[in-house]
C-alpha cells in the first residue's frame, strides 16, 4: 500500500478506530495484526524473510541474554574466590561466546538482504567484464522480488541485536513484542530506523485517547500528505520530463532538474516521515526525528547530521565507531604512522573508514554505481572540507565578524544546498556517465533563454501548477523559520479553537483539491520505497 | 455534563462544516457540461421529466444524434426519451435500462447494436459521461464497477470532488454559474446539430482479427433481453444509418442471428437509407458519423412508422395532460432549431435556406 | 592529562578544554574528530576505546575523557 493511495488511508482510520476501541492491554497485539496485514498486501511472499529474521533475531538476544545473566551470576558467586585473571578469561569466554552468536545472526541477515538486492548488481558487473573479453554475459539475471522494507526493517533488527550483545538494551522475551518492533508497518516504507531502547518505551505501553496527542498527530499527518501531494508529487513531473529526454533537456534545464528535484525529495521524504511520525503519534508512541531542517545546514558535515538522521545515527553507532575502534584498524593506524609519518598516519585509517561506510551508505541507497559513486562523492567533500578546516579558521580569525553576519550565513546555506543537489544528479540519472555528460552540459550548452521563454511549460506542468508549489515551498519555508523558535503545532493549540479549525480545514482542502493525485497524475511511489 | 455536550455539538459543528465546504467545492469543480462537451448533460436530465414515455433508447450517440422524440410525437403521438450517453457501452445500456424501469414501463425498448463491439472498458471520460449523471441506486453501484478502466477507483465516484479536483486551473464562468443548477441541452434526449458536411469518401474497411463480438458484450445484451421479456416489453434492434465507425457485414449476421433466435425485431437502418430518404450528403454535418437535424427528423419520420404498424403503439395527442406537456417540448425544440439555423448563417457554414 | 589537551588542542585550537563540559552537546567535537582522537589516544595511551564507550557523557569534558582513559587503563591491566 502506497502512502497515498486510498486503501492506506481507510487502512490507518480503521487501526485507529479499533486502537482506542479495544481493552488497552490488547493493543499493542492490534497492531501487531495490523503490521501482519500491512504487510500482507505488498505480498505474502515477503512476510517468509522477514519471519526469519524475526526468529533468528529472536534467538540471539534471548540467547546472548541468556548467557550474560548466567555468566554475571557466575561471577558473583566465584566472588572472592577467583583471581582477577581467571575472571578476565572468563570474561572473555562469555564474550566471544556471545560475539559468535551475534555474527551468525548477522551473517544471516545481512545475507539475506545482501542476496535479495545485490546479486543482480553482482552479476551485471560480472557479465560486464565477461562481456569485455568474449562479447557476451555469462549468468543469467534473477527476478528476485525485494521484500518490503527489508533495508529498514533489517538495520533496525540488527541495530537491535547489536545493542543485546553490548549490553545496552536487555532481550525482549516475548517474541510477539519483538516481532511488532520489527515490522511496525509506519517504518516500512522509508522509516526511521529506531532503536529499541527508546521505541519500547512508547510501543508495548497501554495508551488512553489524549485529544492533544490525536490532535497534533493528525496535524502531521495533513502537514506529510501536503508536502508529499502537493509539492512533491506534482514537480516530480517536470523533474521526469527533464531526466527521462536527456537528449532534449540540457544545459540551463539541468540545473532546474536539479533544483526541482532538491525540493521534490525534501517535500516527498520529509513529508512521508510526517506521515509516519504522525501516525505513531495518533496511537501515542513516539518516533525519533528524522530531519532537522536540513536545508538550513551551513556545510555538508551538518546537512548529514540533519538529514535522514536515523540513517547516519545508525551507520555512526554500528559501523563508524566500532571500525576506527577496531584492533585492526587501531594497529593500522600504528603501522602507518610508524613507517609514513604523523600526517599520513593520522589520517589514512580515518580516511578507510569514512570511504568504508559512506560506501556502504552509497549501496544501501541502491544496488547500482550511481549510488556507490554518489556515496564516495559525499565522503570526498567531507573529507576536503576536513582538510580546508585549518585554511577556513585562518580565513575567520582575519575577518571575525563575517560568521554571525546574515549574508554569510545565507552564502553558506545556499552553497551546500547547491553541493547537495549537484550530487544527487547522480540520483536522478542513475547512470555514472551520463550523469557527469549532463553536469557538464551546465556550463557548456547555454540555453537559459528557450527554458525561460516557454521552455518551462513543455516539462508536463502548467503555470498554475508552478504558481501551486512555489507557494507551497513559501509555505514550508515559513513553516521551517517558525519552527526554529519551537513548535508550530503547540503555537497553533494555544490559539482559539476556530483559528485551529480553520488550519486543519486549509490543509485538508488544499491536499484534496491541489493533490496531485487522480486519473492524469501518476502514482508515485515515495522515492525510499525501494529499500 | 454540559461541558461535554458542548463538546460534542462542537465536534458536530466541525463536522457538518467540513462536508458543507467539500460539498460546496465539489459542486463547484465537477464539469457542468453546459457548453462545449454538451453530451456530459444528458443522463441526469431524464430524471427531469414529468410524463411517462411509451418508448425508451438506449445506446451511444447514434441514438441521441439520429433520433428526434419531437418528431416522433409530432407525426405519431408517440412519447418516447433517449437515454443516451458518449460511446454508452453495452452494459452501461443494461444497467441504463434496469433504472429506468424502477421509474415507468414503456412499451418499447430500442437498442443500437453498434457498442457490441466493445467487450471491455474503455475510456474513462466516457464513463464519467455516462456514469456521474445517473441518480445513486443499485445499477449506478454495478455499472460504475464494471465499467471502471484500470486506473480508476469507486471512491472517485462517489466523491467525484476526487476525481475532478484538478479543473482548479480550469474553471471558467459557467463552473460557477451552473454550481446548484443545469440548463437542459437536449430534446427527450435528443443532441440537435445542424449544418452540413457531405460524405465524400467512404470508410476503409480494416480486416479484423476477430469477427465475433465478445462474451461480455453477448452477456450484457442476453440481459437486456430478458429484462425486456420479464417486463413484458418488447425489444427492438436498431443499427443507424451512419457510415463511420464501420458496420461489418460479419457482425451484422451476428445481429440478425440474435434477432431471429430470440424473435427480435432487427432494423439496419443502413440497408433502407433510400427509403427514409436519407441523403448523406446533406443530412449529415460531419461527414457520415452522425446526422443532422433533418436526417434525425427523417429518420424519426420512417421509424415511428415502422413502431406504430409493429409494436402497436397508440397516438396519444388525444390525452390533454400530455399534449400540454410536449407542446412545451416541441417549443423549445423548433427554438434551439430556429437559434442554430441563425448561428450557422451567421458562420456562413449553412448553405440551405 | 596535558597530552590529552594536547591531542583536543591539535583538533580545535580555540576551545578551553579546561572548562567545557559540553564538547559533544554543543557539537564542538563531531563524530570526525572523534574518530581521529581514538587513534591519536591509541598512539598516546596505548589504550583501545571500545565502540559502545563513545558516547556524549565520555567525552563531553577533557576530564571525563581521562576518566574514561583511566578506567580502561585498569581493565586491562
Amino acid at each position: 500500500m502506497l502512502f497515498t493511495s486510498l486503501e492506506f488511508i481507510l487502512f490507518i482510520l480503521g487501526v485507529f478506530v479499533l486502537y482506542y476501541i479495544v481493552p488497552k492491554r490488547f493493543q499493542w497485539k492490534l497492531l501487531l495484526i495490523a503490521n501482519v496485514f500491512f504487510y500482507a498486501c505488498a505480498g505474502i511472499g515477503g512476510m517468509v524473510f522477514m519471519g526469519v529474521t524475526i526468529v533468528t533475531s529472536y534467538a540471539a538476544t534471548v540467547c546472548m541474554d541468556r548467557l550474560q545473566k548466567k555468566a554475571d551470576n557466575c561471577i558473583q558467586s566465584q566472588k572472592g574466590i577467583w583471581t582477577k585473571e581467571e575472571r578476565k578469561a572468563y570474561k572473555k569466554q562469555v564474550k566471544k561466546r556471545k560475539r559468535n552468536i551475534l555474527l551468525d545472526c548477522l551473517f544471516i541477515n545481512i545475507g539475506i538482504l545482501a542476496i535479495l538486492k545485490y546479486t543482480n548488481f553482482a552479476i551485471a558487473n560480472i557479465n560486464g567484464i565477461a562481456a569485455a573479453f568474449t562479447g557476451n554475459g555469462v549468468l543469467a539475471y534473477t527476478d528476485f522480488v525485494l521484500p518490503l522494507g527489508i533495508s529498514f526493517y533489517t538495520f533496525q533488527t540488527m541495530g537491535y541485536v547489536i545493542d543485546v550483545y553490548r549490553g545496552k538494551a536487555e532481550a525482549e522475551r516475548n517474541i510477539f513484542k519483538m516481532a511488532l518492533f520489527v515490522s511496525f508497518f509506519p517504518q516500512l516504507i522509508q522509516g526511521p530506523i529506531s532503536r529499541f531502547g527508546e521505541l519500547k518505551e512508547t510501543l508495548y505501553k497501554e495508551h488512553n485517547f489524549v485529544f492533544k496527542n490525536v490532535l497534533f498527530g493528525v496535524e502531521r499527518i495533513l502537514w506529510g500528505y501536503f508536502k508529499k501531494l502537493v509539492i512533491a508529487d506534482r514537480i516530480l513531473v517536470a523533474v521526469n520530463t527533464i531526466i527521462g529526454q536527456p537528449s532534449e533537456y540540457y544545459g540551463f534545464y539541468v540545473f532546474l532538474g536539479m533544483i526541482f528535484y532538491a525540493v521534490e525529495l525534501y517535500a516527498d521524504f520529509t513529508g512521508g516521515i510526517d506521515i509516519t511520525i504522525g501516525i505513531a503519534q495518533v496511537l501515542g508512541i513516539n518516533l525519533t526525528e528524522n530531519f532537522e531542517r536540513p536545508y538550513f545546514s551551513k556545510s555538508i558535515a551538518e546537512y548529514w547530521r540533519r538529514w535522514h538522521i536515523t540513517m547516519g545515527a545508525w551507520f555512526r553507532d554500528y559501523i563508524y565507531y566500532p571500525m576506527s575502534a577496531s584492533v585492526p584498524v587501531m594497529k593500522l593506524s600504528t603501522f602507518t604512522r610508524k613507517h609514513f609519518g604523523e600526517a599520513v598516519g593520522r589520517r589514512l585509517p580515518v580516511y578507510l573508514v569514512m570511504f568504508t561506510v559512506w560506501f556502504a551508505t552509497g549501496i544501501w541507497h541502491g544496488a547500482s554505481w550511481n549510488f556507490i559513486v554518489w556515496g564516495l562523492l559525499n565522503c570526498t567533500v567531507i573529507l576536503i572540507s576536513q582538510e580546508c578546516r585549518p585554511l577556513y579558521e585562518k580565513f575567520h580569525a582575519k575577518f571575525p565578524k563575517l560568521k554571525d553576519k546574515c549574508g554569510y550565513k545565507c552564502f553558506q546555506i545556499i552553497r551546500t544546498i547547491l553541493l547537495m543537489s549537484v550530487l544527487r544528479l547522480l540520483d536522478c540519472y542513475r547512470n555514472v556517465p551520463m550523469t557527469f555528460c549532463m553536469f557538464s552540459t551546465m556550463f557548456t550548452r547555454f540555453n537559459i533563454g528557450s527554458v525561460l521563454g516557454g521552455g518551462l511549460l513543455t516539462l508536463g506542468i502548467t503555470v498554475y501548477d508552478y504558481a501551486v508549489v512555489g507557494l507551497g515551498v513559501m509555505l514550508l519555508f515559513m513553516v521551517s523559520m517558525l519552527q526554529r523558535k519551537g513548535s508550530v503545532r503547540e503555537r497553533l493549540y494555544e490559539k482559539s479553537v476556530v483559528v485551529q479549525y480553520f488550519a486543519v480545514l486549509f490543509l485538508l482542502v488544499a491536499i484534496i483539491i491541489f493533490g496531485a493525485y487522480g486519473i492524469g497524475y501518476d502514482a508515485n511511489q515515495f522515492i525510499y520505497n525501494q529499500f | 455534563m454540559k461541558r461535554r455536550t458542548k463538546t460534542a455539538a462542537a465536534a458536530v459543528l466541525m463536522i457538518a462544516f467540513t462536508f458543507l465546504v467539500l460539498f460546496l467545492f465539489q459542486a463547484l469543480l465537477v464539469p457542468k457540461y453546459m457548453s462545449g462537451v454538451r453530451e456530459g448533460a444528458l443522463i441526469q436530465e431524464y430524471y427531469r421529466e414529468t410524463t411517462k414515455h411509451d418508448v425508451i433508447f438506449i445506446g451511444d450517440c447514434e441514438v441521441y444524434e439520429n433520433i428526434s422524440p419531437v418528431t416522433l410525437w409530432e407525426e405519431y403521438g408517440i412519447t418516447s426519451y433517449i437515454r443516451g450517453s458518449a460511446q454508452q457501452l453495452v452494459w452501461q445500456s443494461y444497467y441504463l435500462l434496469e433504472e429506468t424501469l424502477k421509474y415507468e414501463k414503456p412499451d418499447v425498448v430500442v437498442f443500437n447494436v453498434l457498442s457490441m463491439k466493445y467487450n471491455e472498458p474503455q475510456n474513462e471520460a466516457y464513463n464519467r459521461m455516462t456514469l456521474d449523471g445517473m441518480k445513486w441506486s443499485s445499477s449506478k453501484a454495478q455499472s460504475v464497477k464494471v465499467s471502471m478502466t484500470g486506473d480508476e477507483n469507486f471512491a472517485s465516484y462517489v466523491f467525484p470532488l476526487l476525481r475532478f479536483h484538478s479543473r482548479w486551473s480550469e474553471l471558467t464562468k459557467e463552473d460557477f454559474r451552473y454550481m446548484f443548477s443545469r440548463d437542459t441541452v437536449s430534446h427527450n434526449g435528443y443532441l440537435m446539430q445542424v449544418g452540413t458536411k457531405p460524405v465524400t469518401t467512404m470508410p476503409k474497411t480494416e480486416i479484423l482479427d476477430n469477427y465475433s463480438f465478445g462474451e461480455n458484450a453477448w452477456q450484457y445484451l442476453e440481459k437486456i433481453t430478458d429484462i425486456c421479456r420479464e417486463n413484458g416489453i418488447k425489444l427492438v434492434l436498431m443499427k443507424a444509418p451512419t457510415i463511420y465507425p464501420v458496420w461489418y457485414e460479419q457482425w451484422e449476421k451476428q445481429i440478425e442471428e440474435y434477432a431471429d433466435k430470440n424473435d427480435l425485431l432487427y432494423y439496419n437502418f443502413l440497408e433502407t437509407m433510400d427509403e427514409a430518404g436519407i441523403d448523406l450528403t446533406t443530412d449529415t454535418y460531419d461527414a457520415g458519423l452522425h446526422l443532422n437535424v433533418e436526417g434525425a427528423e427523417k429518420l424519426s419520420k420512417y421509424f415511428g412508422k415502422i413502431l406504430v404498424q409493429e409494436c402497436g403503439l397508440s397516438d396519444n395527442r388525444k390525452d390533454e395532460a400530455l399534449s400540454e406537456v410536449w407542446r412545451e417540448k416541441i417549443c423549445a425544440y423548433e427554438a434551439e432549431k430556429e437559434q442554430k439555423y441563425r448561428e450557422s448563417e451567421q458562420s456562413g457554414n449553412n448553405q440551405k435556406g | 592529562m596535558d597530552e590529552l589537551i594536547d591531542i583536543l588542542k591539535n583538533l580545535h585550537a580555540d576551545v578551553d578544554y579546561e572548562k567545557c563540559t559540553a564538547l559533544i552537546d554543543d557539537k564542538i567535537l563531531d563524530s570526525f574528530d572523534l574518530i581521529t582522537m581514538i587513534a591519536d589516544i591509541h598512539e598516546k595511551f596505548d589504550v583501545i576505546i571500545p565502540a559502545d564507550e563513545i558516547i556524549a557523557q565520555n567525552f563531553n569534558s577533557a576530564k571525563s575523557i581521562y576518566s574514561l582513559i583511566e578506567r580502561l587503563l585498569d581493565d586491562e591491566e
